[in-house]
């Protein structure tokens, strides 16, 4: 197999080297990934030919799995959002090895997220009647519109950052990767790296950066809305709006120190991304933590406080319900997790990423006990409270979906490095002179400009 | 409304002041952002625009802008014998699993219990039209909240959203009756009825066209429910009692399920008093 020719610095070449060559391993988690994706697949043709009657879901619990997955996936898709751009406007220089992973993240998660409303739908083929009959009253319309918008502006986000590292593989890759080369000569949109184009590209990711960060926040707290702007008991509340965007950052961050950790691994970059960077992430992590605490405690102490007996049946469903394992599984796993990321004996790569590895359970398993219970509450009077046990074709639906997340992955890493060279070199060119070999050096720190 | 989210699309003027070799790409990148962020108005806008034409589409739904039809159940009456769910789903071919009016036993909190039949409480301002986003839930002339299962998505949103667990959703293609198999599915008659979509009562508009009570007034061997037009002021049970709808209502201290919520409902319960 040919490596990336002509004359590279060691660290690029050490990047790039992944993305044309393949190890065992790759080939078998694509296996297995691609296993569990087209079992998942047989599933939802089972689910499109039977109806959802396949499902474990009915007509008091009407929403389950699919809805609490698609407000997951897009929580998770947050982490791009705020390490790329939060990041880059605040011009915090260790955020040059990692802005990749967090960038691909998002629009991998997004990609998987707009899927989701389809496994839920009576109609999947009547999609497109929401934006024939589409009503602006709506909230779900809002929805339609935000998530579409978020994506359209996160598929930019990871776009532009790729230009330049377009550029780079177009040059030095080797002539095999045809069909790659003739996708890299189309989208480096000519780029020669010159001065001028790098302060325009700067410019563009600097405006890309403040605009996703609006549309990202609008995308969470209008899907809190679709629950916030119904009566039910646990939906309707102000808190949801925050809360939603709490939690989305939250696990968002997490899976990018996940992403980080089994990148670092694959593609061999324990040299640049280091210890360093999983504190910086831990720091971040522990914040999102104590606000998501406080949160939580809001929201649970004005429901236990509400005589109303709605409020009651919900607060006892969740401690001592058929879900109260998945409440108290999430309430203990994110204290926790606070004390794992306080801690010094615990702030290591390893525990920062069982850390974050929990946090994405326990967040997903959240979004569970938020969809259920309020509609297992029973609203008419002699009405009994209502039951639901997700079938395997919503599990195998579920696991696809993970699948599909980490497929995305394996394909983006084919495509473009996982770390994004040029904003490495311009980073250590800020920083010092022109390091001959970097190869294996100390992570960029401080100094230098970043972003615009 | 589409022009203004075409707007922006022109090219700002500095853009003119670029070499031309970065035009093209500052003007794609431009492009591309400005459909990123206007691409969700001119949906917004065309939905809007469209949403006009959904209307056309719940056909045959004409009716009286002063009517307001009520049903007045007279929980004392209830004997809990389930004739009015067993009439209905024969009227309307329901599908198993379905119980458009469902009577349920609710324990009074003095050791005694009542039954309590639930319809669809015809709100006012309901909830189920409010959140759907195809407008296949609706409200027709009489003020009625009927489905155009024609265009539904079954996205369940209104099953989420009804106080009153009215809705029912059809899990997977339903039995069919010989009868229901040559008859259009209409907002007011929908049957044959169809996989992937919503169901509920709809006080049955149907009938009313051939002068004759809901099923579940007729089918009811108590006279415990009435049907009558609130104009009138007056309800009729299946056994032809007349009663004078407000009065009525006053002396017997008539309520509504979950008045605090808002959504003015057209189905008023008369206390369970003095049964055995």
């Amino acid at each position: 197999m040919a490596e990336p020719q002509e004359d590279l610095d060691p660290q690029a070449k050490h990047i790039l080297t992944p993305v044309v060559r393949s190890g065992w391993l790759f080939f078998a988690v694509v296996g297995l990934l691609g296993g569990v994706f087209l079992f998942a697949n047989l599933a939802w043709i089972r689910q499109l030919d039977e109806g959802l009657v396949v499902t474990g879901l009915n007509d008091r619990i009407s929403w389950g799995l699919y809805i609490s997955g698609f407000i997951y996936f897009i929580g998770i898709s947050y982490g791009g959002t705020m390490v790329s751009a939060i990041l880059r406007l605040t011009n915090t220089e260790w955020r040059r090895p990692i802005t990749r992973v967090a960038e691909a993240s998002t629009a991998a998660a997004l990609m998987v997220a707009m899927v989701f409303p389809l496994f839920d739908l009576g109609r999947p083929e009547r999609i497109l009647n929401l934006v024939r009959f589409g009503r602006i009253e709506s909230p779900l319309i809002w929805d339609f519109i935000s998530i579409g918008t978020y994506l359209a502006g996160s598929v930019l986000f990871l776009y532009l950052a790729l230009i330049p590292d377009f550029a780079l593989m177009d040059k030095v890759l080797p002539k095999r990767v045809r069909f790659r080369r003739v996708l890299y000569r189309v989208f480096k949109m000519r780029w020669e790296g010159t001065p001028a184009q790098h302060a325009k590209l700067e410019r563009a990711l600097f405006a890309i950066s403040i605009i996703i960060i609006p549309i990202a926040v609008s995308a969470h707290t209008v899907l809190s809305w679709m629950f916030g702007m119904t009566t039910r008991t646990g939906w309707h509340s102000s808190i949801f709006g925050p809360y939603f965007v709490g939690a989305a950052l939250f696990s968002g961050i997490a899976i990018v120190v996940v992403a980080m950790a089994v990148f670092r691994r694959a593609h061999h970059l324990e040299d640049i991304i280091t210890e360093f960077h999983f504190k910086k992430m831990a720091n971040i992590l522990l914040v999102f933590s104590l606000a998501y605490l406080y949160f939580t405690l809001s929201e649970y102490l004005t429901i236990i406080f509400q005589p109303s007996s709605d409020e009651q049946a919900l607060m006892r469903l969740l401690i001592d319900g058929p879900l109260a394992p998945y409440f108290w599984f999430t309430t203990v796993s994110l204290v926790l997790v606070t004390f794992l990321l306080a801690f010094k004996p615990t702030r290591t790569i390893r525990w920062i990423t069982f850390a974050a590895v929990l946090l994405n359970i326990s967040l997903w398993l959240k979004r569970l006990i938020i969809v259920v219970p309020s509609m297992a509450v029973p609203l008419v009077p002699g009405d009994v409270v209502a039951t639901y046990t997700p079938t395997w074709v919503e599990w195998a639906i579920t696991a696809g979906s993970f699948a599909a997340f980490g497929l995305i992955f394996a394909v983006f890493s084919k495509l473009f490095p996982m770390v994004a060279i040029w904003e490495i070199r311009e980073g250590a060119h800020a920083t010092s002179a022109p390091q001959a070999a970097p190869g294996g050096t100390a992570p960029v720190r401080a100094g230098g400009k970043g972003g615009a | 409304m589409s022009d203004e989210a075409h707007r922006p699309a022109e090219a700002p003027a500095d853009l003119e002041s670029a070499p031309p070799t970065d035009a093209a790409r500052r003007s794609f990148i431009k492009g591309m952002g400005i459909a990123a962020v206007v691409g969700g108005v001119a949906l917004a806008a065309g939905e809007s625009a469209l949403s006009a034409l959904g209307t056309h589409i719940q056909s045959g739904t004409a009716g009286h802008p002063e009517n307001r039809f009520v049903m007045v159940i007279d929980l004392a009456q209830c004997d809990g014998c389930k004739k009015c769910t067993d009439a209905c789903n024969k009227e309307h071919f329901v599908p198993p699993g379905q119980e458009w009016i469902k009577v349920y036993t609710v324990d009074d909190g003095f050791g005694g219990k009542y039954s309590l039949p639930r319809p669809c409480q015809m709100c006012e301002n309901p909830p189920c039209r409010n959140v759907c986003p195809t407008g296949a839930s609706f409200v027709n002339k009489d003020g009625l909240a009927l489905i155009d299962q024609s265009i539904c998505i079954g996205c369940r949103y209104c099953l989420a959203a009804c106080p009153y667990s009215a809705r029912y959703f059809n899990w997977t293609e339903p039995p069919h009756a010989p009868e229901e198999l040559g008859h259009t599915n209409t907002p007011e008659e929908p049957w044959p009825h169809k996989k992937g979509v919503v169901e509920k009562c709809m006080f049955c508009v149907h009938r009313r066209a051939e002068g004759k009570l809901p099923a579940c007034v007729d089918g009811c061997p108590m006279g415990a429910i009435y049907f009558g037009d609130a104009a009138e002021d007056a309800v009729t049970n299946g056994q032809g009692e007349t009663l004078p709808l407000r009065k009525t209502l006053s002396q017997n201290a008539a309520y509504r399920l979950r008045e605090d919520l808002g959504t003015g409902p057209s189905v008023y319960y008369l206390p369970p008093r003095g049964r055995l």
